[in-house]
């Protein structure tokens, strides 16, 4: 198969296409707004229905009514907008419905900009909505990885009967690589589950109150207890002699590579750790790296640390866990490698003070 | 592992001639990186797109220090010169880059691709000029696999203008000359 040159937002939306998506209801906003314009001629191709709401609130809301129909379905954001879809998607998990949810991460609190960043990481991994849920989280890194995930992302919602994100970000969704597609896929919409009118069979309610059931808290902790455990993805690199790991997900891993590659050209033993899922965290990646690491340092297109949580708790605070933001200035990979010399440099101060 | 910036007004074809590029590397098996940059000016204003071009997996799409500009105009020259590695290309549309002092640890082809494509009788071909003396002046391609990939990327859209290849090949030709 050959490669085709696509923009990370038209791969992401012919890759729902493929999966078997075949509605979509949204609102416009940069720097995802592709999704959208490729969406609307391309799903009527393929008897799918593309509908421009008025708001992202009632997009996300004609995705949970498609959802509990049967067909896979998906909405997108960005920015103000990712927060105006919070309430639904907490009814869609509330209702085991399957669906995909892309959030195209953009600057800034408030309307903020428009470029890359990777600020909505709490938002997107804690459930942003209220209530007692999460989504399984994908970072993509790369166009084809945006590809690839989407087709996953359709197949683990329904799977799990749960939302599911692809949490992608201005760079990535804006850039252009080459990228193979996988076949069509054709998904049949008459699930056990969905509602469909009785037609002479049982009565069957989608609902978002979930009182029916006895052990309702032991019921949603088991679901998403077994999801933590089966959704781990992850890539690392050169993590296993590593005195400092890189710790950065999406279009910082990116960079990140490439200050390893720097590095250890060098002589550091720098590594990295890229997490794929960001709900569940990969906790079990951290079993890979060197038992004698110094310190983490993580890699955020954002104004506050926020993955350097997770990482946090992933190494039960027995490591020296360090940020290193950008976002309105992209970190170039150089100034990674010397911030983690740094970082080894002064470690070895505190060691030679202790003797 | 080349890296590539190609800058120039918004409506120059700064963001095609990118395009143009990455597609025929993609199609003679180059690992390849495009990314935009459309400034949040209205049209007219600065655009430029950032090209990484290599034989294995292009890490990091961005970068700060460039291998070849293509420069469309002399605000592009004033942004991006400084960032260009010593003994590294610029290609400057010289119609419209004028007076401007270059430095003399890179290579540059003046290449008066506005006037050339007018004179072609293809106004909007400027930019396919500008990307034949960028192939010229790099050696990345041979310039007739090059000129090849451009009619088949345009002919697959079913609008292939002969006058492209044409702008094309005289731009190489002006970059060979140099």
């Amino acid at each position: 198969m050959s490669y085709r040159l696509m923009k990370g937002n038209d791969a992401l939306a012919e890759a729902a296409v493929r999966a078997g998506c075949r509605f979509f209801g949204g609102y416009p906003i940069t720097p995802q707004s592709e999704i959208l314009e490729y969406l609307s001629s391309r799903l009527p191709e393929v008897g799918g229905t593309f509908l421009q709401a008025e708001s992202e609130l009632s997009g996300i809301n004609m995705v949970y009514g498609a959802a509990a129909a049967g067909f896979r379905a998906m909405t997108s954001s960005s920015g103000p907008g990712f927060s105006l879809l919070q309430e639904g998607i907490s009814y869609i998990a509330s209702a085991e419905l399957p669906a995909v949810i892309v959030d195209v991460q953009r600057y800034g609190s408030g309307l903020g900009d428009i470029f890359q960043a990777q600020s909505d990481y709490h938002q997107a991994t804690r459930g942003g909505g209220h209530g007692d849920y999460r989504m399984l989280v994908f970072a993509p890194s790369s166009v084809q990885e945006s590809v690839d995930l989407m087709g996953l992302a359709f197949d683990k919602a329904e799977q799990y009967r749960n939302p599911c994100l692809i949490l992608s970000d201005a760079s990535i969704a804006q850039m252009m690589e080459p990228v193979k597609l996988p076949e069509m896929q054709e998904v049949d919409p008459d699930k056990p589950w969905a509602a469909k009118g009785k037609n002479g069979g049982d009565f069957k309610r989608i609902t978002s109150t979930m009182y029916y059931i006895e052990d309702f808290d032991g019921y949603i902790k088991a679901k998403f207890d077994s999801m933590a455990a089966a959704e781990q993805r992850w890539e690392n690199v050169e993590v296993e002699d590593a005195d400092i790991v890189l710790v950065a997900y999406g279009i910082s891993s990116r960079i990140c590579k490439e200050a390893v590659a720097i590095a250890r050209s060098r002589g550091i033993r720098l590594g990295l750790l890229r997490p794929i899922t960001l709900w569940p965290f990969p906790t079990n990646a951290f079993k890979e790296v060197n038992s004698e690491v110094k310190a983490y340092l993580t890699v955020e297109l954002s104004a506050l640390p926020k993955l350097e949580d997770d990482v946090k708790i992933a190494c039960e605070m027995k490591t020296p866990v360090k940020h290193f933001l950008g976002g309105a200035n992209i970190p170039e990979s150089s100034a990674i490698v010397e911030e983690a010399v740094s970082i080894l440099n002064s470690r070895e101060e505190v060691s030679w003070l202790k003797n | 592992m080349l890296s590539v910036t190609c800058a120039g007004f918004g409506g120059q074809g700064v963001l095609t001639a990118g395009l143009l590029l990455a597609n025929v590397s993609m199609v003679y098996g180059k690992k390849i990186t495009w990314v935009p940059s459309y400034g949040s000016e209205m049209r007219g204003g600065t655009a430029s797109c950032h090209l990484r071009i290599g034989d294995s997996e292009i890490l990091n799409p961005f970068f700060s220090s460039i291998d070849t500009l293509i420069a469309m105009n002399e605000e592009s020259v004033d942004s991006f010169q400084e960032k260009v590695v010593t003994g590294g290309v610029i290609i400057a549309n010289s119609t419209l880059v004028k007076n401007k002092t270059f430095r003399d640890d890179i290579r540059v082809a003046e290449v008066a691709a506005t006037a050339i494509s007018a004179e072609l009788d293809n106004p909007r071909g400027a930019n396919i000029v500008m990307l034949g003396a960028a192939i010229g002046a790099t050696g990345l391609f041979p310039v007739e696999d090059f000129a090849d990939g451009i009619d088949a990327y345009f002919g697959k859209k079913g609008r292939n203008n002969p006058l492209n290849r044409e702008c094309f090949m005289r731009g190489a030709q002006a970059a060979l000359d140099l």
